[in-house]
């Protein structure tokens, strides 16, 4: 068999040139009298969310949409599903599909789940037959047995979607869609789930994935696709295409010409903290409800300070230097000495770090009566995520004197898939013995 | 056709849906699945004392008269106003899950047949009851005409799911159309009672035909007249037919519409 056929055969999905766009109504008139008084209005913008794009998906082969939000991954996975269709262009599927793009649609609350399982998987297109056949599975793999025969509606919402995800996953298709779903249960259900996915794609089974964890994308999909502006970006493996999207991201966030996001941005959070002040701005927080302690010694003015780049902004890569700067003014001559402490909390409260200047130097700051204290975490080394820290200046560690919760908001990139809280620089080698 | 294979394929989900709806109707009341039978029985007592009291038609036994005539209508007129919310009903699902669409309306109006046959139990109980005896022979048409019936409900329901869903007024419209329809079908009277010159112009509903039928067999206890049959039977594949052709343009939109 010449092989150009060969792999025509396998392509079982085939998108060619689709566009997509979406009547955005100001205020919909689906009534007579409006429909009547205003029939000549076109009172709804167009809005294009994909301008033409063509792939091609292999048997056996998973795929990663990745791109921002509202960038029309998911409208591209619907209209796989045949939920939507296009305005133009043509997809082609071969195979059984099953979509996991919402969970439990279909469950009746007052039936039980065995009940709910029947119903949910014969909307996924199961016979009878196939549903007895496999239903202890499905009730082994959601770890609900003594549940089994309870109403849904007495279940928990993790139990809910526990149930949800296992008929999903063990309706057998060709292809499998899925959106943003591995984040379902516990930990250790996330585990089981993401591990029944890498059994079903080890089975054969061609996988289109929509996910914004882009660790997921890179464990599951052997090509990922970024959709920007309703055009493929860059198309490619995971590992090509996930640094060039991240940079992407993080320029366009840091990029001048989007002051206007940025500026935005910056008033959420000034609404958000309105006593914190983290821009460059040389003006102290007059009052500020994050600020406790005696007030012998008061913190006029801190920053934190990206080394690399000399800037403020709070944004770093994990491998960034950060200096944090404090300027004090002394309230009562006597204080002669004092000590600087620091947190990094986690946005979850995790504690990642906390030292201060009697652990690190042994010894305590003289105070003056104006001074600043300085200090470099380098590299950062903090995992991807968002952190606050907590300044204080306090005698040993007994009265506090000044002390400011959530000084800085900031946030960490990382382009790599490691997981957890920070990165002890790991290196591998391998030999054989 | 490719509908009618696709449907048969997800028969296991119409025969959920359907089961759902009817062991979920009414969950949580306190008659339970009783309501079922009890409701038309409500029903015919009213009529029954409005018409034959009140009204004073002259029609022997019109308790029966009504009811065999009853039974079938609700179905009809539940099948069209609840039809033609089912598909918006359904939003959560025709937003996230792909399955073919006529899904919906077909479990609907099966559902509401089921219910109808279970009715059918009262139906018996009174005609038994009422010692107006039963032809066996008529008896075996009443399957066809059933068939008709559904035939003829599932067409409506379809156009009326669908259009509902581009123009929601028509839930509200359909209440009152209902209504004229059932004065304008021999359900609480005779068909001659109508005057000969608008005799003709209201055979043109083809739930005249519908209701004749069923209350040849089950009132008269006499096979119903073929063209009788026919008429409904045609009309009824007609409706059908458009109503898939409708609804196979109009279901590619529902996702965006709702």
């Amino acid at each position: 068999m010449p092989i150009n056929k060969n792999n025509d055969e396998d392509i079982v999905i085939s998108v060619k040139n689709v566009t997509k766009k979406f009547k955005i109504y100001f205020d919909k008139s689906s009534n007579l009298k409006e429909k009547i008084l205003f029939r000549n209005r076109n009172r709804y913008s167009e809005r294009n969310v994909l301008n033409g794009i063509s792939f091609d998906v292999k048997k056996g082969e998973a795929i990663g949409l990745i791109g921002q939000n509202g960038c029309g991954k998911s409208t591209m996975l619907k209209m796989l599903t045949r939920i939507m269709y296009p305005n133009s262009g043509t997809i082609s599927v071969k195979g059984r599909i099953s979509s996991i793009i919402e969970l439990g649609a279909g469950f009746h609350p007052d039936m039980s789940g065995r009940e709910n399982i029947y119903i949910n998987a014969s909307i996924l297109g199961l016979s009878k037959k196939e549903i007895d056949g496999r239903i202890q599975e499905i009730i082994d793999f959601s770890e609900l047995h003594e549940f089994i025969d309870n109403p849904v509606r007495t279940y928990s919402s993790g139990m809910y979607t526990r149930l949800a995800f296992s008929i999903a996953v063990n309706v057998d298709a060709d292809i499998l869609l899925i959106d943003e779903i591995l984040a379902v249960g516990d930990a250790s259900f996330q585990s089981k789930c993401f591990n029944k996915m890498m059994e079903i794609k080890a089975a054969g089974t061609t996988i289109v994935l929509v996910s914004h964890s882009l660790g997921d994308i890179e464990k599951v999909c052997n090509k990922a696709i970024w959709i920007k502006n309703g055009l493929i970006a860059m198309s490619g493996t995971p590992r090509e295409v996930i640094p060039h999207y991240l940079d992407w991201i993080m320029a366009k966030d840091s990029e001048p010409q989007n002051a206007l996001n940025a500026a935005e941005n910056e008033n959420i959070k000034a609404a958000d903290h309105p006593e914190k002040n983290e821009a460059p701005n040389d003006q102290p927080p007059p009052e500020n409800n994050n600020i406790t302690g005696n007030g012998d010694i008061e913190i006029v003015d801190y920053q934190m300070i990206n080394i690399s780049t000399g800037d403020t902004v709070p944004r770093f890569n994990i491998s960034d230097s950060v200096k944090i700067r404090m300027e004090y003014k002394r309230n009562n001559p006597q204080i002669k000495e004092a000590m600087a402490s620091m947190i990094i909390f986690r946005n979850d409260g995790l504690i990642c770090y906390t030292t201060n200047s009697l652990i690190d130097t042994k010894s305590y700051f003289d105070i003056y009566e104006h001074g600043v204290i300085e200090f470099t975490l380098g590299p950062i080394q903090l995992l991807q995520g968002n952190y606050t820290m907590d300044i204080s200046l306090s005698e040993d560690y007994g009265p506090v004197y000044y002390q400011i919760t959530k000084a800085f908001v900031f946030e960490v990139f990382n382009t790599s898939s490691d997981y957890g809280v920070f990165r002890p620089n790991c290196s591998w080698t391998e030999a054989e013995l | 056709m490719n509908v009618i294979k696709e449907l048969i394929e997800y028969r296991q989900m119409i025969h959920s849906l359907v089961k759902r709806d009817l062991r979920g109707r009414y969950k949580g009341s306190v008659l339970g699945f009783f309501w079922t039978f009890l409701n038309p029985l409500l029903q015919l007592v009213v009529y029954s004392i409005v018409f034959s009291t009140i009204m004073r038609v002259d029609v022997d036994k019109y308790y029966l008269f009504l009811f065999v005539a009853l039974i079938p209508w609700i179905f009809f007129s539940t099948s069209l106003t609840g039809g033609s919310s089912c598909i918006i009903a359904q939003k959560d699902m025709i937003k996230k899950i792909y399955f073919p669409r006529e899904v919906i309306p077909v479990s609907f109006v099966t559902s509401c047949f089921v219910n109808m046959l279970l009715c059918f139990i009262v139906v018996f109980a009174v005609m038994i009851l009422s010692g107006n005896g039963i032809n066996p022979a008529a008896l075996c048409c009443l399957p066809v005409i059933m068939i008709i019936e559904y035939i003829l409900a599932l067409g409506i329901a379809m156009l009326s799911s669908a259009v509902t869903v581009y123009f929601r007024d028509l839930e509200h419209i359909l209440g009152i159309i209902s209504m004229a329809w059932m004065y304008l079908t021999p359900v609480m009277y005779t068909p001659d009672m109508v005057p000969e010159k608008f005799r003709f112009v209201m055979k043109i509903n083809p739930m005249w035909h519908v209701i004749t039928a069923y209350r040849d067999i089950l009132y008269y206890g006499r096979i119903p007249n073929v063209t009788t049959l026919m008429l409904a039977f045609v009309s009824g594949v007609v409706i059908v037919v458009i109503s898939f052709l409708a609804f196979s343009i109009m279901k590619r939109h529902f996702a965006e519409e709702m």
